[in-house]
């Protein structure tokens, strides 16, 4: 369960100071799934961020399960995101130079999973995501869809509690869309993910049970029956 | 996965990792080159100063220079020749023995050297001059004008009263000078000498008890240009010596064209007990220059010149190839080296700048900052690697392309000093013939250049292969350590 309380986070950029989140509260509950969407610029990606553990915001507390992950050292925000957090990225962002397997296995390796645990591991978690016959293609000879679940399994193999995605579809065409929405809802379902996604796309958005919307750094939460 | 991810990546981006590993390679290669060019000239160098001194002589000592003094004249040699009648064909012959630099050390010096601390042994020798004048020396005949009168007079103002009118015709000299140089050597001490700089290749060398015997060594070469062979006898001022053995040196000239016991050389030169030269060994090459200061200090009126001193006199092409080498070629291949590292290291560093996205989203994975870093810096000692076996490969590939064309370098020793046996006044050297100073004054030689290539050549071009990598690395390792997780999540290239 993420508890948010306070939390802005200031920047500069150039002279400017930007006020990304200015005040945020917000309480996600264990296998939620919520939507946020806003302007770009809002502070989407910043709360992204903030809820991943990849940056610390300026005030306020981000706790995880009672952890607050504001004052977390270095070396233990790593360790919550090797093991309790799994990002799928609007671009992908797999290894170029690595294949399916070895891209999903590189999520296990700072876990310290031994090799032929983690080539088993990941060849199913790849399976589970309809890619079982791919094991050793490499991203550049897959499709959009494709990149984008092995993106998935790799965010999944670790068996995290919080599955974060960034416009996960926002690099993908309409039919690859659904696919992947299917995708990610199955797995949500199937692991008690905690889900929270990022999105432009207000076709998504609709669907969503759960709604944050994020305008010049404050959030609205819509809840639909 | 370290070596799954670090193989993948050097497949993969091949051209990357080329592209520095050749960069280091050039810097490598270079600095192979310039050291086992330098080594071969060290080796040249080395030959040329063996065959001055001998194997394993450390130094040698010598009178110092004592400007010569007025009226000090009998030590010049002077030939005189009594002219003769037209009509004779009798060849005069004289020679001269002298003392090469006429300056020597009493016999007692030789003790006295070896007396030193340091000193492992010391070995007198005596370096002669020989000069021979052979020819005919005939007078001037007079004749007298057919004009005028009066009776027949040969030579000279003769007494008549009517004056004669003629003129001398066809006196003069025809002659021939032949100059050689006859080494005394120690025969009770062969360690140690010129001698030792070349092989007996006929006949045999001194015995030990030949310390007073009629018998010669020649030089291969001389001994060829004379027609001279084992159980021949040569000529040296009057007494006969046999020759026993032909010695041939090492390399380059040898350091006397007759090698005789040192007491017959005493002898002949009329200098008994003393010497030129001493030859001296150290016990530990490491101490030579302090064992040089105790010998000046102890023994006074001594130059003292070690090897390095004598290698700085070395000039011509050898010189010059060889300070080019070690000059000029240090600093080139210092220079690309750290071009090379240089390069490397940037080029390493746009590569972590290209893949930011990558390794902010390992770090997002949750991959820590150390095994991200280790990762590009392993690729980049794997990089320098491959440049160090290319770089190996064309250096080694350069050394012998130079040992086989293994191209002449000319040597010229000691003009310039050696302990300055030559710098005594003037007159030093107006005496007669031309002065012949030590014999390391006028030496040239001719030496081909190799490149030899030392083990530790090679390790010290994997080192610098790994240094190159880790330096690479360093500079792509900072960069990716830098980076944060967030950068996962930018959105451009």
């Amino acid at each position: 369960m993420y508890e948010l309380r306070g939390v802005t986070k200031q920047y500069r950029r150039g002279k400017e100071t930007v006020h990304a989140l200015a005040g945020v509260d917000l309480t996600i509950p264990d296998g939620d799934r919520l939507v946020i969407q806003g302007p770009t610029g809002g502070g989407k990606s910043t709360l992204l961020q903030m809820l991943g553990g990849l940056d610390r915001p300026t005030s306020g507390s981000v706790e995880l399960d009672g952890t607050d992950l504001a004052k977390l050292s270095e070396a233990k925000l790593t360790k919550v995101r090797s093991e309790s957090i799994g990002f799928v990225f609007q671009s992908f962002n797999l290894i170029p130079t690595l294949n399916a397997q070895e891209n999903v296995e590189t999520a296990l390796v700072p876990l310290g999973v031994k090799a032929a645990e983690r080539r088993e591991r990941a060849a199913e978690a790849l399976k589970s995501v309809g890619l079982g016959e791919r094991l050793t293609h490499l991203p550049s000879e897959m499709s959009g869809g494709q990149q984008q679940r092995v993106a998935i399994a790799r965010a999944l193999v670790k068996q995290p509690k919080v599955l974060l995605a960034d416009e996960p579809t926002g690099n993908l065409d309409e039919s690859m869309r659904d696919e992947i929405m299917d995708v990610l809802e199955t797995m949500w379902k199937e692991h008690g993910l905690t889900f929270i996604m990022v999105t432009h796309d207000s076709a998504i958005a609709k669907k969503a049970p759960r709604v944050a919307t994020i305008r010049k750094g404050t959030i609205t939460v819509t809840e639909r029956a | 996965m370290f070596f799954t991810y670090l193989r993948r990546e050097l497949r993969r981006r091949r051209k990357a990792a080329l592209v520095v590993a050749s960069g280091l390679a050039l810097g490598i290669a270079l600095v192979i080159v310039v050291s086992s060019v330098s080594s071969g000239m060290k080796q040249a160098q080395g030959k040329v100063l063996e065959s001055l001194y001998g194997l394993g002589t450390d130094m040698t000592v010598t009178k110092a220079a004592t400007p010569p003094e007025e009226g000090d004249g009998d030590e010049r040699p002077r030939f005189r020749f009594d002219a003769q009648d037209g009509d004779s064909d009798e060849e005069q012959s004289t020679d001269r023995v002298m003392v090469q630099g006429f300056q020597t050390l009493a016999s007692s010096t030789v003790t006295e050297v070896g007396k030193q601390d340091g000193v492992s042994e010391a070995v007198g020798g005596l370096s002669l001059n020989v000069v021979k004048v052979d020819g005919q020396f005939t007078r001037g005949e007079f004749q007298q004008d057919q004009n005028s009168g009066g009776s027949e007079q040969q030579g000279g103002p003769g007494g008549g009263t009517g004056q004669p009118q003629g003129r001398v015709q066809g006196g003069g000299a025809d002659f021939e000078v032949n100059s050689y140089t006859v080494y005394g050597t120690d025969v009770t001490n062969l360690d140690l000498g010129p001698l030792t700089s070349s092989k007996i290749t006929k006949g045999r060398t001194f015995k030990s008890t030949e310390t007073d015997a009629k018998v010669a060594v020649a030089d291969s070469s001389y001994a060829k240009e004379k027609e001279l062979a084992l159980g021949d006898t040569v000529t040296i001022s009057g007494t006969k010596f046999e020759i026993v053995g032909i010695a041939t040196p090492d390399s380059g000239d040898a350091a006397a064209n007759l090698y005789i016991p040192l007491k017959q050389a005493q002898t002949l030169a009329d200098s008994k007990d003393k010497v030129t030269t001493v030859y001296v060994k150290a016990t530990d090459s490491q101490q030579i220059d302090a064992v040089k200061s105790a010998i000046q200090k102890n023994i006074s009126g001594t130059t003292v010149t070690t090897s390095a001193d004598l290698a700085d006199t070395v000039s011509g092409s050898l010189s010059t190839a060889s300070n080019l080498a070690s000059n000029v070629g240090k600093w080139l291949s210092i220079a690309v080296l750290v071009a090379a590292f240089l390069v490397a290291g940037l080029l390493t560093m746009s590569a972590v700048s290209r893949r930011v996205r990558e390794f902010g989203t390992l770090k997002a994975l949750g991959w820590k900052s150390g095994r991200v870093t280790r990762q590009v810096v392993g690729e980049a000692v794997v990089n320098g690697l491959l440049g160090g076996v290319l770089g190996i490969a064309l250096g080694l590939a350069g050394a012998y392309a130079v040992t086989a064309v293994s191209p002449t370098l000319q040597a010229q020793l000691g003009s310039t000093g050696g302990g300055g046996a030559m710098g005594g006044g003037p007159s030093g050297m107006g005496g007669g013939m031309g002065g012949p100073g030590r014999q390391t004054a006028s030496k040239a030689l001719e030496v081909a250049l190799t490149a030899p290539i030392s083990l530790s050549t090679v390790g010290l071009a994997v080192g610098l292969a790994v240094a190159g990598g880790l330096i690479a690395g360093a500079f792509g390792g900072w960069r990716a350590s830098r980076l944060r997780p967030a950068d996962a999540l930018r959105r451009v290239e």
